[in-house]
């Protein structure tokens, strides 16, 4: 392989070589410094003159007399079952002190698109035993549903208790976690690994950390190492994988950073105007294939900035995943965990995950009339600020305690609390709409309603 | 593609999606095949030397120098028998096929046929030897699925006589018909996709687009042959609207685009579909249905192409005389797909990184939509829906700005009523449609005479509503006349009962014309009688709290709902009695 030392111009993470031979657009690069040190980029621009190579480490002591060799192919990810256990870094490469990886296999990371027509239809329910979760957004497998939360909220611990409590309920097929932390603090890596080591996951777990010193451009691939390795675990050895990724605004902020670098012309608020392509490329890895075992569900988590659901990092992940979870900081304020704010979250897939059969057959009016009743109870909150309780129709205060139920009993519980779905979930959700005049319950069927409430149950 | 092989290039440049190439005899939207894989890309571009490409395949590992070709052609579709029940990418490759082709993911350099050239289909002429046809005339026909495909003399044939035309099993390429100057027909014609395709009027239309949801077909109608937008925020139901259009919509043949959207909301689709049946036939709606599904992590040309791809087989079904409903969800993934392209062209920008034509191709393709005099002299639709995902739900940003402009039907969906979950979460109040004066006569002729003037006397209730809640939240409910008490209960039953619907319940998801008319009546019926309630003394919390209208809900969700809500109409009627006795 030819080393070259033409390098012509280094700026941020980019490096521009000239003059070679005809060098293929997205091959991976091994750079040699002079003190015999290496480092991995990827072609970003391929032409006759000049290729640009974006450097996934830092591109200090890169100089003019750095050398360049082109490996002619794709970057590519070693597998094998013997990763389930390990740390690896956010380059792929172990930190546990452990040894190299024998791969059994070598996959290109960028990930082909499942063809719409392979897929299978996701439709097994996830009982995470999370209320606010699994009765009124309902996670399914081989579903991305990201946690929108921000800076100071404990969306850490949602998505531990989502990877420690997740199961099919009366399924006892092979699962495994794989966990992508992108710009964590030590700290928050060493929460996570904690976790996994008290409750014994780590065996089942691949852990990838880009932690918020290393370069942030090695961010690029971490997601899409985690998510190569999840569907080798998926798709070939048929296991059903819960992928964490964390934190996805790091993730961007990377990106941003190299559109700058190339000095790209931006779009909003400075994000390349191929984010939503990019982001894409991420999130649709997930999903189940028609005829194959396996599953790769997402969980990614991202921290809004300012708290704005509009931000573009926020707005583009919710119109390509299939929902999202909105942890808020004014039930956290309140002392309530999990702070889920089920008003803005959705789960678009939850109603193939329910129903007879699957939960109950009253899972998906219970939904509705919680959300609605909910919903009412809290725009009265601000009616109440100003016209004082009092001023309240009959009718309307029963709505007013209802909301106040609803965060106290049904959103809140422990750290810990697994809640079954029916005799947890639902039933709850029922104990609290019998706090409601019964010709309110508009959502639901006589028929059902006399099946559940707990005035008929009662009887 | 077939064609003629013009003089080879050589790839200069690669960054993404868009590539150079030089040495290369071509011209505008031709397109080339690249690099010793033959991945088949687009001319969007000549400066001098250099020709730019789009590639509709994933360009990883191509290199500089390696050969690049010229077909000669535009981007076209194939057109013919075979087109019904099939799901495309964005360049119209079936893909079922692909599957059986590269297994489970989309892999690159596969090239594959539109319509099966092998599968034979039984031509059944209905012109004879002798006859004189025009471009568009009708000379057989196909039965491809229970739909009957028109076998058409192609727009661009001069016509003339027919010398022969046998029926017969044929292939989509084999001649069925020669004309007296020798031209050879096939039941198969080619169209370029960014060209549309001739008619000969365009007509204003007068006949709505009967969708079986209450609060599009009753308060803010499409016509067949119009355009309606549905922007909204995300997770507000654009997609569950869309799908609802396509599954229930009164149209002949329907064309969903999926364009850069969720690879697991194709799949249902996908799975959905054939298991539904059409209303009126109780055949499986996939029959009609023709799908293209480009999802957000498939190539960004491809997802550019498709909206051309689909709106030109709109345009064909429609040429056979059909009502033909258009679904694009989204057109902003469209318009993000131009602004990537625009970028990586380096053109100076327009509005937020859009490039400065966005306006002009939103036109452009809108424009393609209409009820028409096709060329042979039927009549024939084509409705165009395009949802729109506009960035943090602002409809000032300029795909929804540039869309309004153009559209006739504005259906504006609204988080806060999704997240109260009041579905379809259409706002009453934003949203409108332009039609409403030209299918009065429609609505007075096939429903009632009444429901124009109930459409009216609706919507001025859920406007003074929305005057009356801001009264409300300053001052408490109580503080309100006992008239204005009674509205705001009126309103609350047309939002429950009327607008909301489930499209998740077997009954609910499809409610006739017939049906709403009843339950609006039925509604109006409770107004009439509490108003003159409280005028004769009957105090409004008692108006309010009859039990016979609590049942009202039920009629939704229930199929034969005539007994039922005479029960209802009953039960309220006496209740109203005897309050007024007792006041």
């Amino acid at each position: 392989m030819k080393e070259y030392r033409t390098i012509s111009k280094i700026a941020g993470p980019l490096i521009f070589v000239q003059k070679t031979e005809p060098i293929g657009y997205g091959e991976l690069v091994n750079i040699t410094l002079s003190d015999g040190s290496t480092k991995r980029g990827q072609v970003l621009d391929t032409s006759d003159e000049l290729v640009v190579v974006q450097v996934f480490e830092s591109t200090a002591g890169l100089g003019r007399d750095s050398g360049v060799r082109f490996t002619g192919e794709a970057i590519k990810m070693p597998v094998g079952k013997e990763m389930l256990g390990r740390i690896l870094s956010g380059g792929g490469k172990p930190i546990d002190g452990g040894p190299e990886i024998v791969p059994e296999k070598r996959i290109d990371i960028t990930g082909a698109a499942i063809n719409p027509f392979a897929r299978g239809m996701p439709a097994d329910f996830i009982q995470t035993g999370i209320s606010t979760i699994d009765g009124t957004n309902t996670l399914v497998r081989g579903q991305k549903l990201p946690i929108f939360s921000a800076a100071g909220l404990p969306h850490n611990n949602v998505a531990l208790q989502i990877a420690r409590q997740a199961k099919v309920p009366g399924s006892v097929e092979e699962f495994a976690v794989v966990f992508a932390g992108m710009g964590i603090t030590k700290e928050e890596a060493n929460a996570f690994m904690q976790d996994f080591e008290r409750t014994g996951a780590l065996e089942r777990a691949v852990v990838f950390l880009n932690l918020a010193d290393d370069p942030a451009v090695e961010r690029i691939i971490t997601p899409r190492l985690a998510l190569t390795t999840a569907e080798y675990l998926a798709f070939e050895l048929g296991m059903h994988v819960l992928v964490i990724l964390t934190d996805m605004t790091n993730y961007c902020e990377a990106l941003r950073q190299i559109g700058a670098a190339r000095e790209e012309v931006p779009g909003r608020r400075g994000y390349p105007g191929y984010m939503y392509t990019d982001l894409a490329s991420i999130y649709e890895r997930a999903g189940m294939i028609k005829g194959r075992k396996g599953s790769v569900t997402q969980i990614p988590i991202l921290t809004m900035p300012g708290d704005d659901i509009t931000h573009p990092i926020p707005d583009l992940t919710g119109y390509i995943t299939e929902g999202q979870i909105v942890v808020s900081r004014e039930l956290h304020r309140k002392g309530i965990y999990p702070p889920i704010n089920v008003l803005p979250s959705l789960s678009r897939l939850m109603n193939l995950g329910i129903g007879s059969g699957k939960t109950r057959e009253d899972h998906k009016k219970v939904s509705d009339q919680l959300y609605a009743a909910y919903a009412e109870g809290n725009d009265l909150r601000g009616l109440v600020a100003i016209v004082g309780k009092d001023a309240l129709s009959e009718r309307d205060r029963t709505f007013l305690e209802f909301a106040d139920l609803f965060e106290g009993r049904f959103v809140r519980q422990g750290i810990d609390e697994d809640r079954a779905i029916g005799e947890g979930t639902l039933d709850l959700g029922w104990d609290l709409l019998a706090t409601l005049p019964i010709e309110q319950l508009s959502r639901i069927d006589r028929e059902l309603i006399e099946k559940y409430h707990p005035k008929f149950r009662a009887k | 593609m077939e064609g003629q092989q013009k003089t080879g290039g050589m790839l200069k440049r690669i960054a993404g999606p868009v590539v150079t190439a030089v040495g290369l005899d071509a011209h505008m939207y031709d397109v080339v095949k690249v690099g010793t894989e033959e991945l088949m890309g687009e001319v969007i571009k000549v400066d001098g030397e250099a020709i730019i490409i789009q590639v509709y395949e994933d360009t990883t590992g191509l290199r500089p120098g390696e050969p690049v070709s010229n077909t000669g052609l535009s981007l076209a579709v194939d057109l013919g028998p075979g087109l019904l029940t099939s799901i495309y990418d964005g360049i119209q490759r079936p893909l079922e096929v692909l599957v059986e082709k590269m297994g489970s993911f989309i892999e690159r350099g596969v090239s594959a046929p539109g319509i099966p050239r092998d599968k034979k289909w039984e031509f059944k002429p209905l012109a004879k030897a002798g006859d004189e046809v025009v471009p568009g005339s009708i000379i057989g026909e196909v039965q491809e699925t229970n739909i009957v495909h028109r076998i058409m003399v192609p727009p661009n044939v001069k016509g003339g006589k027919l010398k022969s035309i046998e029926g017969g099993s044929y292939t989509v390429e084999e001649t069925i018909a020669t004309l007296e100057d020798g031209t050879e027909l096939r039941m198969m014609q080619r169209w370029p996709v960014r060209v549309p395709r001739p008619v000969r009027e365009k007509k204003n239309p007068t006949i709505p687009l009967i969708t079986g949801q209450r609060i599009l077909d009753g308060l803010f109608p499409i016509a067949k042959g119009g355009t309606a937008a549905i922007p909204g925020p995300f997770g507000s139901g654009k997609t569950v609207t869309q799908q609802q259009l396509a599954k229930w919509s009164d149209a002949e043949i329907v064309v969903y685009i999926g364009c850069g959207e969720r690879g697991n909301e194709m799949t249902e689709v996908l799975t959905e579909f054939p298991e539904l049946q059409d209303p009126k036939s109780g055949k499986p709606l996939m029959e009609r249905t023709i799908l293209i599904a480009n999802t957000s992590n498939m190539p960004v040309a491809a997802r550019e192409a498709s909206v051309y791809t689909g709106i030109t087989i709109a345009e064909y079904f429609r040429d056979m005389g059909y009502d033909v409903s258009l679904m694009a969800d989204s057109t902003s993934r469209w318009a993000e797909a131009m602004r990537e392209i625009s970028s990586r062209l380096e053109e100076m920008p327009g509005e937020e990184g859009y490039p400065a034509y966005l306006a002009a191709r939103l036109a452009e393709f809108y424009e393609r939509s209409g009820l028409v005099t096709t060329l042979n002299g039927d009549s024939g639709s084509v409705s165009v829906i395009g949802a729109v995902s506009p960035p943090g739900g602002d409809f000032s940003e300029p795909v929804t700005q540039n869309t309004l402009r153009i559209v006739k039907v504005f259906w504006a969906l609204d988080a806060k009523l999704s997240q109260r979950r009041h579905f379809p979460s259409i706002n009453w109040l934003n949203s409108y449609s332009l039609y409403l004066d030209s299918l009065a006569d429609w609505y007075d002729r096939e429903v009632s005479p009444e429901w124009n003037i109930l459409r009216s006397w609706a919507m001025e209730v859920l406007q003074k509503e929305a005057e009356l809640q801001e009264i409300v939240q300053l001052v408490g409910s109580d503080a309100l006349p006992e008239a204005e008490q009674i509205t705001i209960e009126v309103a609350r039953l047309i939002r429950e009962v009327f607008l909301q619907q489930n499209a998740y319940d077997p009954v609910d998801t499809f409610c006739s014309m017939t049906k709403q008319y009843d339950m609006m009546k039925a509604i109006r019926g409770y107004a009439d009688l509490a108003y003159a309630a409280q005028v004769a003394g009957v105090p409004p919390t008692q108006i309010i709290t009859i039990k016979a209208k609590n049942d009202l809900p039920q009629i939704k969700f229930t199929k034969d709902y005539e007994p039922m809500l005479d029960g209802i109409m009953k039960a309220m009627e006496a209740e109203f009695t005897q309050l007024r006795s007792s006041a």
